[in-house]
């Protein structure tokens, strides 16, 4: 089965796909020449047989990430609108990088997604954002913003309520600082953008009709059914407020019976442009908006979008990459946060199962000692805000301490290594084992879980999923080992893949993924011992400057691949904002396949299959 | 045979729910007193380990970050007791992420040159992210992030904007509350005062050091008529063209 869906293994390199491309479609496909810029610009009118050929022929059947760049100003004029594709091979390499360019007015770019049906919710997020259509695009509408939203929020020249400035930071806050809140300053919403025809007395919404028309309501359903038991298509309405969905997420599902026939997901309810607010920021006030991506997971997310800008740095002069002792670190945040993120999902899953509370309530005992680590490295549990470029904030402190501020000030006064070792040898392990004994010969968690939200391997790839949710379907990517960066090559860990890609398997592929994140960690204790008293700290100033040019910076976070876009222009110097930064967020593409994974179960098992690809709003909303 | 994973679970549930009565009864009930705190929170406990906030706390790290606040000279130091350390220099304005800072820089009412002093200070504590850049980034050591995180109030409009008197404490708050980096950067800063208050003083004592070894000098010999005038502004000129060098680098590498 397997067999099928991985493409024969491709050895030859990017730059040989890239040439073969070219030769095949010549005038069509030709070099990215901007300065900083790599891969190919296809015609985009030709770019449905191009992307077909470089998934068939040349192997990349894995998109990553296709997302869009409004060059206002910086580009040529009648091609500023841009979409970037990132394809991969799943057995491992670089990524093939092509562009297709269109006008700003009455932009389109054909839909990849008969290619790539995980290209879906991405096109749409484009088209939501930026205004592009997709031609062939099936159920091309907003996703992010409501649908009686004016405008393109992501458009250069579009500016939000309470605009104050195109850049951070803001001339208004020093040397005069006369403090107003934004609500002063722009009491009547003046500049507020309704559409043309905004009249709230004649309001009716439309949106919620169109969708419910769009599931195919009004059918009569007695006529399909043909035999004599009498059956209705019913609509049901999960969330946005619903305690499953782990957030403010909606589900409208069409139930024949109790069957599940369609299921399309509503997102946006906690949508607030984050990559506009980063694009307004400097780089590196970036850092701390990541942490309020994946919530859970804040070390990874820094570490994800500091590699991205540190891919853009290394192209200039007087850079040095981070030295071994804040790789050791890194790593040793990124898989306590890989831990810290699992113990949270499995014990939601478990809670989705109706095992209520108790299993959750003992993960997160084990998760407090983790976060008190990173409370004391870093200043936060959930914000770590902690990874900086070139560096980490400081140093793991000698002693887990508290100050003798409060009656009890013993609790915490730990040698630091000391505690490390006590949760990396005994205390997790142990409790692995516990959970695993306590939960995974369950009968009730196997009834329910094995069978369940199969998602089969060529599936998985096709639509983009990443992480253990792509793992558990029986293909073995990890970005730690396809692509791999900072010191995973010298560390010894395997790659947890399911068999079966049911709910059952999530769940082992998670709980070995904890184990080999211990295993990881083991080997990183010695390693923080040796090199005691290196500099760890970052010198990058507090305005500093990054060169031209894209990056596209990708981890194995705990949730899946996590990618970060980040293209630097507008000056030749070099830009202390970022001109574009976008997110591929696991989460927000993981969903993309749910409505077909939950296709013919019971409503009780979609609460589950969500449960399963452990999803955070923070993320898929952005 | 069917239903023994879920005997197996409920056998580790059982476990859990025992433990916590036979670890009671191990600190003979007293477990939940103030003494054993420690007991119920370290890392070898057992048990129930609910933390009865707010009649408890658990204490947070040196380096716990909540809102920021302004360092001044104690009140009762010697000189300029009371005395804000910020120069009002705006880096923290300006590197702060949500863009919740304010400052009004000095100026002197006579001249209206800029004086290192700010006339206003102000934080929009509903903004502030506590990411803690603006204590990072700031060169004077002049802000630091607080531990206090009870700042629940009732008025957001009236209590949320806090001014300078209201985020004003004095270098000592900060020695207590993280005695360890205060003392890092104290050793950073070459002593307890305040950054420009330490270089005036090693001006001085170079000053007095050198007028002190020309007066030796001009007792002992005149070395100073030996050396050519000439020679000596050659040297002052390379001496200039390399420092210009120097900066012309720098800001070609783009800082």
């Amino acid at each position: 089965m397997t067999d099928q869906a991985i493409a024969p293994a491709q050895t030859d390199s990017i730059e040989n796909a890239i040439d073969n491309l070219k030769a095949q479609f010549p005038g069509v496909v030709t070099d990215d020449t901007r300065s900083g810029f790599s891969g190919v610009i296809v015609d985009s009118k030709k770019l449905l047989e191009v992307a077909s050929y470089v998934r068939d022929q040349l192997g990349f059947d894995y998109l990553s990430s296709a997302t869009a760049v409004d060059y206002l100003g910086e580009g040529e004029s009648g091609s500023d609108m841009e979409m970037v594709y990132h394809a991969y091979r799943i057995s491992g390499g670089g990524a093939l990088t092509f562009k297709a360019q269109t006008p700003r007015d009455n932009a389109e770019i054909p839909s990849l997604i008969d290619v790539w049906p995980g290209v879906d919710f991405q096109e749409r997020e484009a088209y939501d954002l930026y205004g592009i259509r997709f031609a062939g695009h099936p159920n091309l509408k907003r996703i992010l913003m409501w649908d009686g939203f004016e405008g393109h929020p992501m458009r250069k020249d579009w500016q939000e309520a309470y605009y104050e400035e195109e850049h951070k930071p803001f001339g208004s806050r020093w040397p005069k600082g006369h403090v107003h809140r934004v609500e002063e300053m722009n009491a009547y919403g003046k500049n507020v953008k309704y559409p043309a025809d905004f009249d709230l007395g004649r309001l009716s919404d439309t949106s919620e009709a169109e969708l419910y028309a769009g599931l195919g309501l009004g059918v009569d359903v007695q006529e399909l059914s043909g035999d004599n038991l009498r059956t209705d298509r019913l609509v049901v309405n999960m969330g946005p407020h619903h305690p499953s969905t782990h957030g403010v997420f909606r589900m409208i599902i069409t139930l024949d019976g109790e069957t599940i026939e369609t299921l399309e997901p509503v997102m946006g309810y906690l949508h607030r442009n984050h990559e506009k607010i980063g694009e307004r920021n400097t780089f590196i006030q970036n850092m701390p908006f990541t942490d309020r991506l994946d919530y859970i997971s804040s070390m990874g997310n820094n570490l994800g979008y500091a590699l991205a800008v540190e891919q853009l740095m290394s192209t200039g002069a007087r850079y040095e990459p981070p030295n071994y002792r804040v790789e050791v670190i890194r790593v040793l945040m990124t898989e306590l946060t890989r831990i810290v993120n699992h113990l949270w999902s499995l014990g939601f899953l478990l809670n989705d199962l109706g095992a209520f509370f108790t299993p959750m309530l003992y993960a997160n005992n084990e998760r407090e000692k983790i976060l008190d680590f990173f409370e004391a490295a870093a200043g936060s549990r959930l914000m770590c805000n902690y990874m900086r470029f070139g560096g980490v904030f400081k140093d793991v402190p000698e002693r887990i301490r508290s100050v003798k501020n409060l009656v009890n000030d013993k609790i915490r006064d730990y040698d630091t290594m000391e505690f490390l070792t006590e949760i990396i040898n005994e205390r997790l392990p142990r409790f692995l084992d516990e959970y695993n004994y306590y939960l995974s010969e369950n009968e009730i968690v196997k009834s329910r879980c094995i069978g369940v939200g199969v998602l089969p391997p060529e599936m998985a790839v096709a639509y983009s999923t990443a992480g253990p949710l792509l793992r558990a379907s029986g293909v073995p990517y990890d970005v730690r080992r396809a692509e791999p960066y900072s010191i995973y090559p010298e560390l010894d860990f395997d790659v947890p893949v399911g068999q079966n890609g049911d709910l059952y398997d999530r769940f082992v592929v998670r709980m070995q993924e904890m184990r080999e994140s211990l295993r990881i960690l083991r080997q990183l204790l010695p390693r923080l011992e040796e090199t005691k008293g290196m500099k760890v700290t970052s010198d990058f100033p507090y305005a500093g400057r990054v060169p031209v040019g894209e990056s596209y910076g990708r981890v194995e976070n705990p949730k899946g691949e996590l990618g970060y876009y980040v293209v630097s222009a507008g000056d030749s110097k070099g830009t202390q904002n970022p001109w574009r930064y976008h997110v591929r967020a696991p989460s927000f593409i993981n969903l993309t396949v749910l409505g077909q994974m939950c296709k013919g179960h019971k409503v009780a098992d979609v609460v589950a299959i969500l449960g399963s690809i452990d999803i955070v709003l923070g993320e898929t909303d952005r | 045979m069917y239903g023994r994973g879920i005997l197996r679970g409920l056998g580790v549930t059982l476990k859990h729910f025992v433990n916590t009565y036979v670890d009671d009864l191990r600190y003979g009930f007293k477990k939940y007193s103030k003494d054993n705190f420690e007991i119920r929170q370290g890392m070898k406990a057992q048990g129930s380990f609910t933390v009865q906030y707010p009649d408890e706390k658990l204490a947070v790290p040196e380096r716990f970050r909540f809102t920021p606040f302004l360092v001044t000279n104690d009140l009762d130091s010697e000189e300029d007791p009371g005395k804000d350390w910020c120069t009002s220099c705006g880096i923290c304005a300006k590197v702060c992420p949500p863009q919740c800072i304010w400052i009004v820089r000095g100026t002197d009412p006579d001249t209206g040159r800029p004086v290192p002093e700010p006339e206003a200070f102000y934080i929009d504590i509903d903004i502030c992210m506590n990411c803690g850049y603006c204590a990072e980034f700031c060169p004077f050591d002049a802000i630091k992030m607080d531990h206090n995180y009870e700042m629940a109030s009732y008025d957001r409009t009236t209590a949320h904007i806090h001014d300078k008197p209201t985020l004003q404490r004095e270098l000592s708050y900060w020695k207590k509350i993280a005695p360890t980096t205060a003392y890092e950067e104290m050793e950073l800063r070459g002593g307890w005062e305040h950054t420009d208050v330490i270089k005036a003083r090693a001006k001085a004592e170079k000053a007095t050091a050198k007028a002190e070894a020309e007066a030796a000098k001009s007792t002992t010999s005149d070395k100073s008529a030996d050396v050519d005038p000439e020679v000596a502004k050659a040297e002052r000129l390379a001496k200039r063209e390399a420092a210009l060098a120097r900066k012309r680098e720098r800001e070609e590498s783009g800082e």
